[in-house]
């Protein structure tokens, strides 16, 4: 069987398309890189959508920590409290157990005249219950380096927006925000780079794999099983990643200097990328 | 545990949860909390000294000793540190056995590597098959403390090279110029005060340790994890305590764990900061002498 055929039967795997069976015995290398390649569709998914919806929650969480009214504060700072201090992994297991418990039937909601019957079977399936997990993780974790941001935004600043008779929304768009952003960029760039590294979490350790569909960690541990020899399918999954890390460098590294091209040319700060480890 | 746990099916709530939580495999779950803290308290002055060994190796003035250094702390940054967690014990494995395959069985004719399987003889076995539970046990709670250490040491090794670089260069210079070793200055003036610029990220570090012990489940390690899984699972009329489901609760009581244990380690890290700053040239230590003063 010829390589390119191998990528067509196991390129799609990991979402259901292609062979069904898994290789199990005489896996060649192509099979290995084609298996796992095709489990890092999971991995980039989870990693992108949980960037993405967790941006827009962590600023949130992050302007409710800075507030006054101690209303607002303390939920927020509870919430930051609860996905910072314990770890991803233990959140994953809860939220699987808890997600287990809803009634497989769906959940009726009696609203008058007609009764609305909300589907629940769903999320105790990965592609929903771990991008949730993951979403709220991420967005702890953001919310706390933009917060730290918040508190490093310049007086002057501030000051100089309250002269021009700025306030609100206002000033939170023009001045608050973009600052708040350019100065939390270095740090959110190793938050990302260290949800992607999370994603390997997924299938391997909570949330069963659905007809063998997982991640990539989830395959190369399945071919170290079969092979008897971690030494070729943990190093391709440490190359996919090391490739993902460089795009995410890349990609966030343009965005940064994007955010800082109004700065003088010595004055704009580099990322420094200082990747952390499973939370 | 208590005289009247000997039929549970007839007791009242009250006594009956007081005997399901004292049972032989609750006793063991509450055992595995020390299990977790002693992985904790083996690996972290481990994984330190691996961290000051990788910061020593990447400011050596042999080239290969720098290479070294640099790789091992690199390597580790750009790889979800799971691969490194289910790597290295088997990888770990499987060398030592290799190792003592040539020592113990030279005369082996087949090859190690048959297809899909590893085989070597029967004594360069580890631990041999025949060993008891607790060398199995033990062998496997070892390989997974080093596997968290070479993890944790090349983040350490980043920490503590930043640290070092990080002590004011005047004070190496004053101790060159009176009339100290490279060796000298760095035992006596370098190490002493790099400590203080070292612990924000060894605390972080620390942290992170923390809840990475989960992990240790994935390697068969008989750890709390594993035990609420265990203990919570639905237990049918057939076992002395029948009961539903209870994983929630047990990960919940997990959860509680983690975060009490993440909490006191941020306080003390806050008081050995204060302790460590007494009489540094920084900040915190002009501010602990204003207001001694």
């Amino acid at each position: 069987m010829s390589c390119w055929q191998t990528i067509q039967d196991y390129g799609l795997r990991s979402l259901g398309i292609g062979e069904r069976l898994l290789p199990r015995s005489d896996i060649t290398l192509c099979e290995q890189f084609t298996l796992i390649g095709s489990g890092m569709i999971w991995n980039v998914y989870f990693g992108v959508l949980a960037l993405a919806f967790g941006f827009f929650l962590s600023v949130a969480l992050a302007m409710g920590k800075a507030s006054s009214r101690a209303l607002v504060r303390k939920p927020c700072e509870w919430f930051i409290f609860l996905f910072r201090g314990s770890p991803l992994f233990i959140q994953f297991f809860l939220a699987y157990e808890a997600l287990t418990l809803l009634p497989r039937t769906g959940v009726s909601l009696p609203l008058g005249i007609v009764t609305l019957t909300i589907e629940t079977s769903w999320v105790t399936r990965a592609w929903a219950g771990a991008l949730l997990v993951l979403f709220l993780n991420t967005s702890a974790y953001a919310a706390e380096i933009f917060h730290g941001a918040l508190r490093s935004i310049p007086r002057g600043e501030s000051e100089a927006a309250d002269a021009y008779g700025m306030a609100g929304w206002t000033k939170f768009r023009r001045i608050t925000f973009p600052t708040m952003l350019r100065l939390a960029w270095p740090g959110y760039t190793n938050e990302a780079i260290f949800l992607f590294h999370a994603t390997a979490l997924v299938f391997f350790s909570s949330f069963p794999a659905w007809r063998q569909q997982g991640d990539a960690l989830y395959y190369a541990s399945y071919l170290a099983d079969r092979t008897f020899n971690p030494f070729i399918p943990y190093p391709i999954f440490a190359g996919y990643f090391i490739v993902l890390t460089v795009i995410v460098i890349v990609v966030f590294g343009r965005i940064n200097a994007r955010l800082n091209r109004h700065l003088a040319r010595d004055a704009r700060p580099s990322l420094k990328i200082r990747p952390q480890l499973v939370r | 545990m208590f005289s009247f746990c000997t039929d549970p099916a007839l007791l009242d709530d009250l006594p009956w949860m007081a005997c399901y939580l004292t049972t032989g495999k609750h006793m063991a779950f509450y055992a595995s909390f020390g299990t977790v803290l002693l992985l904790l308290a083996i690996t972290a002055p481990v994984a330190l000294l691996f961290g000051f060994l990788g910061a020593m190796a990447t400011r050596s003035q042999i080239a290969p000793l720098r290479w070294l250094g640099r790789g091992y702390t690199s390597m580790v940054r750009g790889i979800p540190d799971i691969a490194f967690f289910l790597f290295v014990p088997i990888a770990l494995d499987q060398g030592l056995e290799w190792l003592r395959h040539k020592v113990r069985c030279p005369d082996w004719e087949l090859p190690v590597r048959q297809g899909n399987d590893f085989v070597v003889c029967d004594i360069a076995k580890l631990p041999l098959s025949n060993a008891p539970q607790w060398v199995h046990e033990g062998y496997g709670f070892g390989t997974a403390v080093l596997a968290f250490a070479v993890v944790f040491g090349a983040f350490a090794a980043n920490v503590i090279h930043g640290a070092m670089t990080a002590v004011p260069r005047a004070q190496m210079e004053t101790a060159e110029a009176y009339g100290m070793t490279r060796r000298q200055a760095f035992w006596r003036i370098l190490v002493p005060q790099m400590w203080i610029f070292a612990l924000p990220g060894l605390s972080n570090l620390w942290q992170i340790l923390v809840k990475a012990t989960p992990l240790l489940f994935l390697l068969g390690v008989e750890d709390i994890v594993y035990w609420a899984r265990e203990l919570g699972g639905s237990k049918t009329s057939t076992f002395t305590y029948p009961h539903p489901d209870w994983r929630l609760y047990y990960f919940l009581f997990l959860l509680v764990f983690y975060l009490a244990l993440t909490q006191v380690s941020e306080i003390a890290f806050g008081r050995l900061a204060r302790r460590l700053s007494r009489g540094q040239a920084t900040a915190a230590g002009d501010a602990l002498r204003k207001a001694a003063a």
